[in-house]
């Protein structure tokens, strides 16, 4: 049978939920990494077996950047700081948002998002990595603000078959995308609303608050949007964005999924008020026609009124056949689905707050 | 000219468990240099990447706390103390 790992990084540090029996049954390991906020966690499946990555941020004593290539039962930082600012730059690493390994033609590459806003590459496999100084030199850098999370670049989304594009996301600063390799970035967020902003300046050519960015490999021109206030999809690959909203019972929300093996399927999970599930409800909202009508993937989550929202990153598939999706909450807790999300079973539960997860299957 | 660093318990398992290490240095920022290039991972866990002293990261040297821009310049004697620890902040 199957083998699969479920990262799960928390308020408090790192988890990891296993299952020997195809994803049946899962069973947790104990917390590593106490007291650590880990907001990023990666699998790079290119590795055999493959690599994990997790990065956290200790109160006192500031972020760490790890790797485990024994499925994390050791982990390594190296000597010197995987990711650092340079002195040029003037700034310190505030927060590790995202860890990004590349496609499969693009061996060794690692893309890290980070605090203060700014995206670091790594061409051995992530042990070392360095500054994108393309979009840190960007002239628009010091109109990009903080989100209420902090100044995050927090999408990497490279081109799954051409090296010289990425498209990045961050709040707020929105959607900028390289076809030159990272050498020069374009603002990509035409038709992304700024929702609060005056009505006359609502849709700036960069500063959205965009919360999560999602594509499939197979069809990379086609782009979800989770905004601060607006779902979106791009056909173009973020040149044009059309609203989706309608039939989401709210446009707010952080985490954007698509299915791995249905390009048409995609995954949201709508906050109302107080940043709280909309309707106070634990629901999934799916569509299977690229965002023209959503419908509640419920069946197996909690009934009764809940309160646990969910981060941007805090949803994920794991790209196995049927494919797992997961997401867990802002109370602690872990559910998962390997029917595409036609039913949810639990992973864990009473955990601290969920920030991060990432999953795999591997032999 | 060498001081002794003693580190709070969560720092230990970065200098292989030992509560204190000997270091070398006349002045605080050359005490962390010296830090930097044999035990790289628990200097930064004191400075950033700038090389400096992380916002909630304590330091006295002998008992004296230091902190503030020049804090790196500071005297250190030889056979002082240099104490590091958490400040009484996060969460």
């Amino acid at each position: 049978m199957a083998r699969a790992l479920l990262m799960i990084g928390t308020r408090k540090g790192l988890l990891i939920a296993r299952s020997d029996d195809s994803r049946r049954t899962w069973t947790l390991d104990e917390l590593r990494f106490p007291n650590q906020e880990v907001y990023a966690v990666g699998i790079d499946s290119r590795c055999d077996p493959p690599r994990l990555f997790a990065s956290g941020t200790f109160g006192w004593w500031g972020p760490f950047f790890t790797h485990s290539d024994d499925l994390g039962a050791t982990w390594a930082e190296s000597r010197q700081a995987a990711i650092a600012f340079p002195a040029e730059a003037e700034t310190a690493l505030a927060r590790v948002w995202q860890i990004q390994p590349g496609p499969p033609n693009q061996p060794g590459v690692v893309y890290a998002g980070v605090e203060p806003h700014a995206l670091f590459r790594s061409d051995d496999g992530g042990e070392s990595f360095s500054l994108v100084r393309g979009l840190w030199d960007h002239p628009h850098r010091s109109e990009w603000r903080p989100g209420n999370g902090g100044a995050c670049l927090h999408t990497v989304i490279p081109h799954p078959t051409d090296p010289a594009q990425c498209l990045v996301a961050m709040s707020t600063g929105g959607v900028y995308r390289t076809e030159d390799g990272g050498a020069t970035w374009n603002p990509r967020n035409r038709g992304i609303e700024v929702s609060f902003a005056p009505e006359d300046a609502r849709f700036p050519e960069y500063g959205q608050c965009v919360h999560k960015v999602a594509m499939h490999p197979d069809r990379p021109s086609r782009l979800f949007a989770q905004n601060h206030g607006g779902v979106y999809r791009s056909e173009d690959g973020g040149d044009e964005w059309t609203a989706i909203e309608t039939g989401l019972p709210s446009n707010f929300g952080f985490p954007m999924v698509v299915h791995p093996q249905q390009p048409d399927t995609v995954f949201a999970f709508p906050l109302g008020e107080g940043r709280l599930p909309s309707d106070t409800r634990c629901r999934v909202y799916r569509s299977q026609d690229a965002g023209a009508t959503w419908h509640p993937v419920n069946e197996g989550l909690p009934e009764e009124p809940y309160l646990g929202g969910v981060l941007r990153d805090a949803m994920c598939t794991d790209w196995a056949d049927p494919a797992g999706l997961f997401f867990g909450t802002r109370i602690g807790e872990v559910f998962w689905s390997r029917d595409g999300g036609e039913s949810w079973g639990q992973v864990a539960q009473r955990l601290p707050d969920v920030l991060s997860v990432r999953a795999a299957e591997f032999q | 000219m060498s001081s002794r660093l003693v580190l709070p318990a969560p720092l230990r398992p970065l200098a292989d468990g030992a509560a204190q290490i000997e270091v070398q240095g006349s002045t605080l920022g050359a005490v962390f240099d010296d830090l930097a290039a044999r035990l790289p991972i628990l200097e930064r866990r004191l400075r950033d990447e700038r090389g400096q002293i992380r916002p909630h990261v304590l330091v006295f040297v002998d008992g004296a706390g230091v902190r503030g821009e020049g804090c790196l310049s500071t005297p250190v004697r030889d056979g002082a103390e240099v104490f590091v620890a958490p400040a009484v902040s996060g969460g």
